[in-house]
């Protein structure tokens, strides 16, 4: 474990969502992570920074399962949500993403309407009994997205006809619209102008008060904008796991420094 | 050719001299690309000019095989000929064949002849030749449905003789009849005379599109209706085997299936499947259908197996290629809410490449509609002279023909009236294919990508 002892008590009260221990992932032969262990906190944002093909964007989809969809991708260890082994025989993927969600890279709205865009996932999870019923998931959802202001008098227009901001927004109330418990996001302000970041960003905050949300980025001041946590990963390895205020200004490992003071990545 | 470095200008000299005026090797390699222009547009002007040479070809020998020429014959229908007893039994009346008609046609024709004033020394017989032998069935059929009318005189429109329509379009001459058993110049005369007081027309030929074959001595009454029919059967057979099957096997292959050796194995053998020659398939299907399960011959449900096992793999490769073009993100997208596999396939994976599907659809279908070999070794080219409904060309497993194998048997026959018939039907046949092609053009567009 490279956790280090926390200066800040704030956060490390709250209740472990998801424990990695030990997970390897192997692309065919290549080692791509490598033994990382790594507790998640319930209610926090934790950012995963590193320099590219560091493998934080591999281990991001580990935790809802989605590199089940490559061939020849192989994870081992463990990977504990709420104690349960995700990587149980007896889990199905589908319903374990129905309690990860997740948030891509490119907005990738459905070419559907704005409103079928969020009303997909009830739908097929079945939370909606009546239509009224889902009218209220979707406008709840929207609100959640901070993006029902802007779209509440068109939610029949095509979720593809929003500008870059509203739909990575839209898509962020389309996760959050099954009810997940947890949110991965995939470097979801990467392909968003400064403004729609920052909107995204403040969104993130607020989702603090009621999921575990997991961030990958690029970007360190995005890190050190909305994360608690920031774990630093780098060839593979998780080379420094603990508060954001410490990783930025205090890293223990050299390494993490190089990278926070840019000397590497 | 387009490599201006190979040529042997020496280097170096570009960095200086003035921008407005241009470089030995500027203008080498200007000139270069305007050559490769002028050989690109002349490729596609020799293109053109041979598409606009086959179809001024098609229409002048299509053409005038959707008109045809009548004679308009009042026929006095003898009760004493026809009916001898003269209890109007249509047993009775049915006993007289065609031959017994004939006296009659004779009569009439002497009589028009006659009538418009036309010295002639032909008999009947010979007056003859200038209609159709369809004509005294013609007749025939008349009075055995309306039994009633004999006694009384009634005008015909009879099909005049191929020989005769071709002098009227112009594809019989005088000279050829020199050496014709057929028809005289005499006969010619005749006609011309009989053409200028209204008693020959050339009207619309609806029989050439909705009628049946003919044998080989009528080719004014052949029509290309009933092979319509067998290839409208063989279309629905393919439609309904190959779409559902095809797109199941990409859908599988393209989504579902692991990649392995075994899966490289079948994506390579269908894309050599696409190239195997057609007639391989017809062989394959006289053997498993005919000769294995004993299936009917000549009927259009073994020629829709057969073009099925051909369209196949133009639809499955047209079908993994839409679905490939789908963007993963759309996939991760319903994976990341919580849908299974097959969900994010069947809500959104094949709706975005549903167009893609049928248009690769169409095109197999257009191919198999145009498909000839496979069909000439099944029998698919049945000889149907009878029209539906009384005619054999009712269903999926009777004889039937289809619309390029007729074509092919017309132009197969010795007498020019049926080789231009075949370039009727080739036009026929190009309409078809036209409208498929457009109808995908339009779904294409109608569904253009929305991502």
């Amino acid at each position: 474990m490279y956790d280090s002892p926390s200066l800040e008590t704030k956060v490390t009260d709250k209740a472990i969502k998801i424990a990695a221990q030990n997970v390897q992932v192997f692309y065919g032969d290549t080692h791509a992570i490598k033994d990382v262990n790594v507790q998640i906190q319930d209610k926090t944002v934790t950012a995963f920074i590193g320099p590219s093909g560091c493998g934080k964007s591999t281990f991001l989809r580990c935790l809802n399962r989605m590199n089940d969809t490559i061939d020849i991708c192989r994870v081992e260890g463990d990977i504990l949500l709420d104690g349960e082994d995700i990587y149980d025989k007896r889990v199905d993927p589908v319903q374990l993403r129905a309690k990860v969600g997740m948030v891509f890279q490119k907005p990738n709205p459905f070419p559907k309407s704005i409103y079928d865009n969020i009303a997909y996932g009830p739908r097929i999870h079945g939370l909606a009994k009546s239509k009224a019923d889902l009218d209220e998931i979707v406008e709840k959802s929207l609100r959640r997205g901070a993006i029902w202001d802007e779209v509440k008098d068109r939610l029949h227009a095509p979720g593809t006809g929003l500008s870059g901001g509203q739909q990575q927004r839209l898509c962020i109330a389309r996760a959050v619209a099954t009810e997940p418990e947890v949110l991965l996001m995939d470097e979801p302000c990467s392909a968003l102008d400064p403004i729609a970041t920052g909107q995204v960003e403040e969104l993130i905050d607020e989702l603090r008060d009621s999921y575990s949300v997991v961030i990958v980025t690029h970007s360190m001041q995005q890190a050190a904008r909305v994360s608690q946590k920031t774990a630093f990963f780098h060839l593979g390895n998780l080379v420094e796991y603990g508060e954001t205020s410490q990783i930025f200004t205090n890293p223990v490992d050299s390494r993490t420094e190089s990278y926070i003071t840019g000397r590497i990545g | 050719m387009t490599d201006a470095t190979a040529s042997g200008v020496p280097a170096g000299k570009h960095t200086s001299g003035s921008l407005l005026e241009q470089s030995p090797r500027t203008k080498r390699r200007n000139a270069s690309e305007a050559r490769f222009r002028f050989y690109g547009m002349a490729a596609v002007g020799i293109g053109l000019v041979f598409l606009v040479l086959l179809l001024i070809a098609i229409v002048r020998n299509g053409v005038p095989a959707y008109t045809q020429t009548f004679l308009s014959l009042p026929i006095e229908l003898k009760a004493e000929a026809l009916d001898k007893n003269g209890n109007r039994d249509l047993e009775d009346i049915r006993k007289v064949s065609t031959f017994g008609y004939n006296p009659l046609l004779d009569e009439a024709l002497l009589r028009v002849v006659a009538d418009n004033g036309i010295e002639s020394d032909y008999s009947g017989a010979d007056l003859r030749k200038m209609i159709s032998s369809s004509a005294a069935a013609q007749v025939r059929d008349y009075v055995l449905t309306h039994p009633a009318q004999i006694g009384e005189t009634v005008e015909f429109r009879v099909l005049a003789s191929s020989r005769v329509d071709g002098y009227l379009k112009g594809r019989v001459l005088r000279e050829d009849l020199e050496r014709d058993k057929n028809l005289d110049a005499a006969h010619l005369d005749i006609i011309d005379v009989l053409k200028d007081a209204g008693a020959v027309t050339r009207t619309f030929n609806w029989a050439f599109i909705f009628g049946a074959d003919a044998s080989e001595s009528r080719p004014e009454q052949a029509g290309i209706g009933v092979s319509m029919l067998g290839s409208l059967f063989m279309m629905i057979v393919v439609l309904v085997l190959s779409l559902p099957i095809g797109v199941a096997a990409s859908i599988y292959l393209e989504e579902f299936a692991p990649k392995n050796r075994w899966t490289d194995l079948i994506e390579v053998n269908i894309s050599n499947l696409a190239a195997v020659p057609s007639i391989v398939f017809g062989i394959l299907g006289l053997a498993v259908f005919i000769q294995f399960m004993h299936l009917p011959q000549s009927a259009p449900l073994v020629g829709g197996l057969v073009l099925t096992l051909m369209t196949l793999p133009t639809i499955i490769i047209s079908t993994r290629a839409s679905l490939k073009s789908v963007p993963p993100s759309i996939r991760d997208a319903a994976l990341g809410v919580g849908a299974s596999k097959m969900q994010s396939v069947f809500h959104h994976v094949l709706p975005l490449a549903m167009p893609g599907i049928l248009t690769g659809t169409i095109i197999g279908l257009a191919q198999a509609l145009g498909e000839t070999a496979p069909l000439l070794l099944i029998g698919m080219v049945g000889y149907i002279a009878s029209n539906y409904p009384d005619g054999v060309a009712s269903g999926f497993l009777d004889p039937n023909s289809a619309m390029p194998a007729q074509i092919y048997e017309w132009a197969k026959r010795a007498d020019p009236a049926y080789y231009e018939r075949a370039w009727g039907g080739i036009i026929i046949l190009l309409l078809f294919l036209m409208t498929m092609n457009i109808i995908a053009v339009i779904l294409r567009r109608r569904f253009e990508r929305r991502w």
